[in-house]
């Protein structure tokens, strides 16, 4: 943005002629090769997956339903209610972390004492430098009973809603799971969108400031603007993450292949990554080709979420006033 | 700046206003309410809250304190609102809500960081860091975590091996080399690669393993390979960002010397971006090491140490927690106990990222 991005053009030509010519081509080769190889990873990723997606994506109906947890006639069948658990936790997740998030940012950014700032910011980083297996202990074996009654209460007063129908403990349903994605994307989403608060021109600021703003309207009026395709992809990034987590959800859910919206109830949703990580273990031959079918459908869901978010922050920028 | 429009929205919707101390429609209308009253509004909240819950409901610490807190933001929004006017009152309520989402986002953390410690401390001991599970069965107690502790380190430093030479060139190429189109390219696909979830990336470097070596292959390298296609694209952010804060003065002081491209990269920019680009490496190798779902379907478990990462399977920290927790009984508490020397590593690899920034920092050299 407002960094001049340096420039080669004032490579002398001269010298390189002279001594530099061999090891710059080559040191130039490495480099660029380097980033195609990027290129070739990734397409390696879909191509793989696919190869060895493909017995299971052309299997016949009678072969799918001989391994013993198919249910459903084909892959689509199996899959879609694994992608409806996937989405239904994520977003949850993301509904949970990103108002959340948007407080911390602009508690660091703006509001928290300037002295204790920096601090603040690297004690919320902690959060995600936390490995996902301990989440996911910590989720089942202390936040599920401290959420325990919440979750009564919730579904006790607003039970009459289905969305909170029949809560049964223990907390091993979708909602916890998403509590604790929400807490593990925390950190990503806040710190995005911290870097881009911050970034918020001095002058935009102080020019509200001067016109009688009060902090809340400096921030809606000056930061907020500035900051929204920042928050966006911030949380598009939060989202990814969501829907590719596996130990979280994997040690407290308690899965279920239904399509429902029972947020309360254990043994109705789990997810593409988790049921992997649940079946892999003791899978072999087609089993192990279903499996990697699902992967290769979470793979593309992922993609399609971070291609969005390009596209909005793309079309965003034109108007954040950055620039 | 050219494009003021936030400001001209905000000289547009609040007109001429003046600073708030004088007296006007817009600002506060019987002057600002004195320090005092949020502490005060605070604690009749805290003992309002607890009377309340005293008639309805038993208080608990966390009820009390959370039905406090609605209580506080209500209040404050209400005084404020009736001394000093609706725009303070807003900015009253919106600074309650940021802090006490700030004060939320910490429950977890310190509880996390609570519980790990309290029950990982039952077990965890030198003895727990210097044995394996080789012949620790049923009920026993013993047993450790030295051979998890190897594998961890044989695959994280073998993920680091692939992926620190690939994300550091990449980088270079996209700050020194890269124009265009291709390079444009190149920065949308590692952002497409951060995306990628680290199941995928497991299930890739299976997929990959599997139909070359045959489908009962097992390594610590096939791990590693999935850990560096997490790992690469947060190398190269992270590098890319150091390089590009490099002064351009400092190329072109070495370009006017007839110094030739590479050894400008290698000799100036590199050097002085070393610092942050260690930095960078560590943390991004602290990120990985606590994977688990992808080393739970390419390296599986085993009870001994292994160094060998080309054959056969290994165990490493966060696979080995997961497994004990699945076990059950003494499990969870050895579960914990992995858990809290994760978190160690991860701590003390955080810490040596930010002591050896400042150790590599070349001298005089703006931080």
């Amino acid at each position: 943005m407002a960094v001049s991005s340096p420039t080669t053009d004032l490579a002398p030509a001269r010298s390189a002629r002279h001594r530099g010519r061999l090891p710059d081509r080559v040191f130039h080769g490495l480099s660029a090769g380097a980033g195609w190889l990027i290129l070739v990873v990734l397409a390696a990723v879909a191509i793989f997956l696919f190869l060895r997606a493909w017995p299971a994506l052309s299997a016949s109906a009678e072969d799918l339903n001989a391994i013993s947890w198919m249910n459903g006639a084909s892959i689509a069948t199996y899959v879609g209610p694994l992608i409806f658990g996937t989405l239904l936790s994520a977003l949850l997740a993301l509904v949970i972390a990103v108002p959340l998030s948007l407080g911390i940012a602009l508690f660091i950014s703006h509001y928290a004492p300037r002295k204790l700032a920096q601090g603040l910011g690297y004690v919320i980083d902690l959060l995600a430098a936390i490995p996902s297996v301990v989440y996911g202990l910590w989720g089942a074996l202390w936040l599920a009973p401290v959420l325990d009654p919440v979750f009564g209460w919730l579904s006790g007063t607003l039970g009459f809603i289905p969305l909170f129908e029949g809560y049964t403990a223990p907390a091993r349903n979708v909602m916890a799971a998403s509590v604790v994605l929400a807490v593990m994307i925390l950190p990503i989403i806040s710190a995005v969108a911290r870097e881009v608060f911050l970034q918020t021109p001095r002058l935009h600021e102080e020019a509200a400031l001067a016109l009688g703003a009060t902090r809340w309207e400096v921030v809606r009026m000056a930061v907020l603007p500035f900051g929204r395709s920042g928050l966006i992809s911030a949380s598009m990034l939060g989202l990814g993450r969501a829907l590719g987590e596996t130990m979280a959800v994997l040690m407290i859910l308690s899965p279920g292949y239904a399509v429902s919206f029972f947020l309360l109830q254990p043994g109705q949703h789990q997810s593409i990554a988790a049921n992997i990580a649940a079946k892999f273990p003791e899978s072999s031959g087609l089993s192990v080709s279903v499996l990697i079918a699902t992967g290769l459908a979470l793979f593309v869901i992922t993609l399609l979420v971070n291609l969005a978010a390009r596209a909005i922050i793309a079309r965003r920028a034109e108007f954040s006033g950055a620039n | 700046m050219t494009t003021p429009t936030p400001l001209a929205r905000a000289a547009t919707s609040a007109p001429l206003e003046p600073e708030p101390q004088t007296p006007s429609p817009l600002a506060p209308r019987g002057g600002r309410l004195p320090r005092y009253v949020p502490y005060a509004v605070g604690a009749a909240s805290l003992v309002f809250a607890y009377l309340l819950l005293l008639v309805v409901a038993s208080p608990g610490i966390p009820s009390v304190v959370a039905s406090a807190a609605a209580l506080y933001a209500v209040a404050i929004t209400i005084v404020s609102r009736v001394v000093e006017g609706h725009r303070w009152a807003v900015d009253r309520l919106a600074t309650t809500l940021v802090t006490f989402a700030f004060a939320v986002a910490l429950i977890p953390l310190v509880s996390l960081l609570w519980t790990v410690g309290s029950k990982g401390a039952a077990l965890f001991s030198a003895e727990f860091l210097t044995t394996d599970m080789v012949g620790v069965f049923g009920d026993m107690t013993s047993g450790g975590v030295a051979h998890a502790i190897v594998g961890t380190l044989a695959v994280t430093a073998t993920a680091a091996l692939i992926s620190v030479p690939i994300g550091l060139l990449t980088a270079i190429y996209l700050v020194e080399y890269g124009r265009g189109r291709v390079a444009k390219g190149i920065t949308f696909l590692v952002d497409v690669m951060t995306g990628i979830p680290s199941i995928v990336a497991g299930l890739f470097a299976f997929a990959l393993f599997t139909l070359i070596m045959g489908p009962a292959y097992r390594s610590g390298f096939m791990g590693a390979v999935a850990l560096a296609v997490l790992m690469t694209p947060v190398v190269i952010r992270s590098v890319e960002e150091m390089l590009r804060l490099v002064p351009n003065e400092l190329r072109e002081a070495a370009y006017a010397l007839g110094v030739p491209k590479w050894l400008t990269i290698v000799k100036v920019v590199l050097r002085t971006a070393v610092a942050g680009i260690v930095t960078g490496i560590m943390l991004a190798v602290a990120r990985v090491i606590g994977e688990t779902a992808p080393l739970l379907i390419t390296v599986g478990i085993l009870t001994r140490s292994s160094w060998n990462v080309l054959e056969g399977r290994m165990a490493t920290l966060p696979v080995f927690a997961y497994n004990q927790y699945q076990q059950g009984g003494v499990g969870v508490d050895r579960a914990w106990a992995a858990a809290l020397t994760l978190i160690l590593i991860v701590m003390i690899l955080n810490l040596a990222a930010r002591m050896i920034s400042r150790v590599f920092a070349p001298k005089g050299a703006a931080h």
